[in-house]
């Protein structure tokens, strides 16, 4: 039967591509699809947010302060999501909300996570009281419940948005330098290292270039994670008044800032605070995916 | 297991010291010196300001200010506060009871709900309940719990008016404090009522911070319980025709909790960062609410030692946690 080993031959994929596989392995979860659409939704709304916001985060329409939504009584189209006490549209801010969240997850996971791996390859390359010393810090580190080491570090610094971030940054430290060591030790005695010393390759390139990427996928892993925990802190530090200060729309200061009016207009808390679960949730969900996906090993 | 123990507590030493250190430079870092900060907006003479500086020992090498620091903590003397002038420890102390309250409480919710959640979940695998638990308990682990306490408020105690909205117990009840824990204060004072307000002042918070760690408790059991029900002892079990919840409890569960207690210790860290949250919101007078007020004033002094305690607390517990693990678990005594 020509025909069906035809068709058989033609039904077997083409040897499937490292990011095809990945693909397949990452697609079987339907938690991880969903957090990978809610992350690229964000992070369109967070690029578009000009175009995107019906009014500018900062305009105070002072007619028309506190408007409910536009489906409950008294509320209007013209502010979807209601006003704040001042008469800013809270749509609006919670889009250029969603701008700030992200940069913050960047920017604080980015510095943790440069330094972290250099930190974490130096420890686990030289190994003796390098190794010692820097991981003993970072056990000190983790002895403090983060948003106390957060908090501490906002302490030195001063509240504000940047501070809050190197804070966090400071606080996602530990994980990327524990993570990187334990890597670089376990890829350090294979026969690939070896032989690409033998082959003359100096220390840094061994580091960098041979070593490093290797141990790339749980740092993927912990690196999506990281940006749940950093917007999570930087909402928490803005809600305790020591990060974003207003008029940021950053959600954990808007919802802060509000907490008076709780009562009489509930939407001013409740939408920042949906806002910041649904974010969060997106990047556990893509972060849950990709650990499933790319590192079997560390599935719990 | 006497050298297990030995080993665990030696190894609690450096790190105890890197707290100190830290703790040190965080007045240190802080711009400014402490004198500068006294002088406020006039500014001070040069010739006071050496005399100030060399009374505080603020002249001296750092190495020779940190070993003076480390001796008063060691002593018990972590300063006093600038706005109250109280010593910072026995503001701390008296105000530690009631963050343990509420964190037990926290803890005694998400135990008793996040562990048959997790069970459950592993026993239905694939079903709706699972999905359900699993889902609630991401959520759980995704929410920011200062919003999550607002709901709660504005849905327990605005709406249906069941519950106070803050403090420890109704102003009515002028509570005499012996031990500190609300609960059993009010019971010693006699009446019902102010037991019943105290309870009825607890239920909320706790609810509060427990939503996290009963998220992971919830997940942990269910990945450990489906773990043990692959294991061939538990084949070996319903082979042998025992009751279903025998071999689940019995079996299945006793090693399964393993992992879970590891994990359940772990979450006092978070529980205390927690506390800074849940305290704020619900004015409840604990350490948390004071560390927040403490850096919002700059009470320097405060911070300090607060932040100083609370991590020499999570180190503790998380020795205790080593240790009690290496009871459990013979086999991590010898690794």
């Amino acid at each position: 039967m020509p025909e069906a080993a035809a068709s058989a031959v033609s039904d077997t994929p083409a040897v499937a591509g490292p990011l095809r596989e990945f693909w397949q392995s990452y697609a079987q979860n339907r938690g991880a699809i969903i957090g990978v659409t809610l992350v690229l939704l964000l992070i369109a709304l967070a690029l578009g947010a000009d175009f995107v916001a019906p009014h500018p985060p900062n305009e105070q329409y002072r007619e028309f302060t506190l408007t409910p939504p536009m489906w409950d009584e008294g509320g209007s189209s013209r502010f979807v999501l209601g006003t704040d006490p001042v008469g800013r549209d809270m749509l609006s801010r919670l889009i250029h909300g969603t701008r700030l969240s992200l940069v913050i997850g960047f920017i604080s996971v980015a510095i943790s996570l440069v330094i972290g791996v250099t930190l974490g390859l130096v420890a686990g390359y030289f190994r003796g009281l390098t190794e010692t010393v820097i991981m003993r810090l970072m056990d000190v580190m983790l002895a403090l419940p983060s948003l106390l080491l957060a908090i501490a570090v906002v302490a030195i610094l001063g509240p504000g948005l940047a501070n809050a971030m190197y804070a966090i940054a400071i606080v996602l430290l530990p994980h990327y330098v524990r993570l990187t060591r334990a890597a670089v030790i376990a890829e350090a005695g294979k026969e690939y290292v070896a032989s690409s010393k033998i082959a003359g390759a100096g220390t840094w390139r061994l580091m960098f270039n041979t070593i490093l990427p290797n141990c790339t996928a749980p740092l993927i892993v912990q690196a999506t994670l990281g940006f749940s925990s950093a917007i999570l802190d930087a909402a928490a530090l803005g809600f305790l008044g020591l990060g974003a200060q207003p008029p940021t729309p950053e959600w954990g200061s808007m919802l802060a800032s509000a907490l008076e009016f709780i009562q009489r207009a509930p939407w001013v808390v409740t939408y920042p605070g949906l806002a910041i679960l649904v974010t969060v949730l997106a990047f556990n969900l893509m972060g849950d995916g990709l650990r499933d996906a790319l590192d079997p090993k560390l599935k719990r | 297991m006497f050298t297990f123990l030995l080993r665990r507590v030696a190894l609690i030493v450096p790190t105890f010291i890197g707290v100190t250190v830290l703790a040190f430079a965080l007045i240190r870092l802080i711009p400014g010196d402490p004198v500068e900060n006294l002088s406020g907006e006039r500014g001070m003479d040069p010739e006071r300001r050496l005399r100030l500086l060399h009374e505080f020992g603020l002249d001296k090498p750092l190495p020779v200010q940190y070993g003076e620091y480390l001796g008063h903590v060691l002593q018990g003397d972590l300063g006093t506060s600038l706005t109250t002038h109280e010593p910072v420890l026995t503001e701390f102390l008296t105000l530690f009871p009631a963050t343990i309250e509420l964190a037990f409480f926290a803890m005694i919710f998400a135990v008793g709900i996040g562990l048959p959640a997790g069970i459950l979940a592993a026993l239905k695998r694939n079903t709706v309940a699972d999905y359900a638990v699993m889902g609630v308990s991401l959520t759980g682990y995704s929410m920011p719990i200062f919003w999550w306490a607002l709901l709660l408020i504005l849905f327990f105690s605005v709406q249906l008016g069941w519950t106070p909205v803050s403090g420890r117990i109704a102003v009515q009840f002028d509570i005499p404090t012996a031990t500190g824990f609300m609960l059993i204060d009010a019971l010693r004072s006699g009446d019902p009522g102010a037991f019943k307000s105290a309870v009825s002042h607890l239920i909320l918070p706790s609810i509060a911070l427990g939503t996290i760690p009963l998220a992971v408790i919830a997940r942990m059991t269910r990945s450990s319980m489906l773990e043990v029900l692959r294991e061939d002892y538990v084949r070996t079990a319903r082979a042998k025709g025992l009751p279903h919840w025998q071999v689940v409890l019995v079996h299945a569960l006793r090693n399964a909790l393993i992992p879970v207690i590891t994990v359940i210790g772990l979450q006092v860290g978070l529980l205390l960062s927690g506390a800074i949250l849940t305290e704020t919101i619900f004015s409840w007078p604990g350490v948390g609410n004071w560390l927040i007020h403490g850096v919002q004033s700059r009470d320097y002094p405060v911070v300090q030692g607060g932040i100083l305690l609370i991590a020499t607390i999570v180190i503790l517990v998380n020795l205790i946690v080593d240790l009690l693990y290496g009871v459990i678990n013979p086999r991590i005594r010898h690794a």
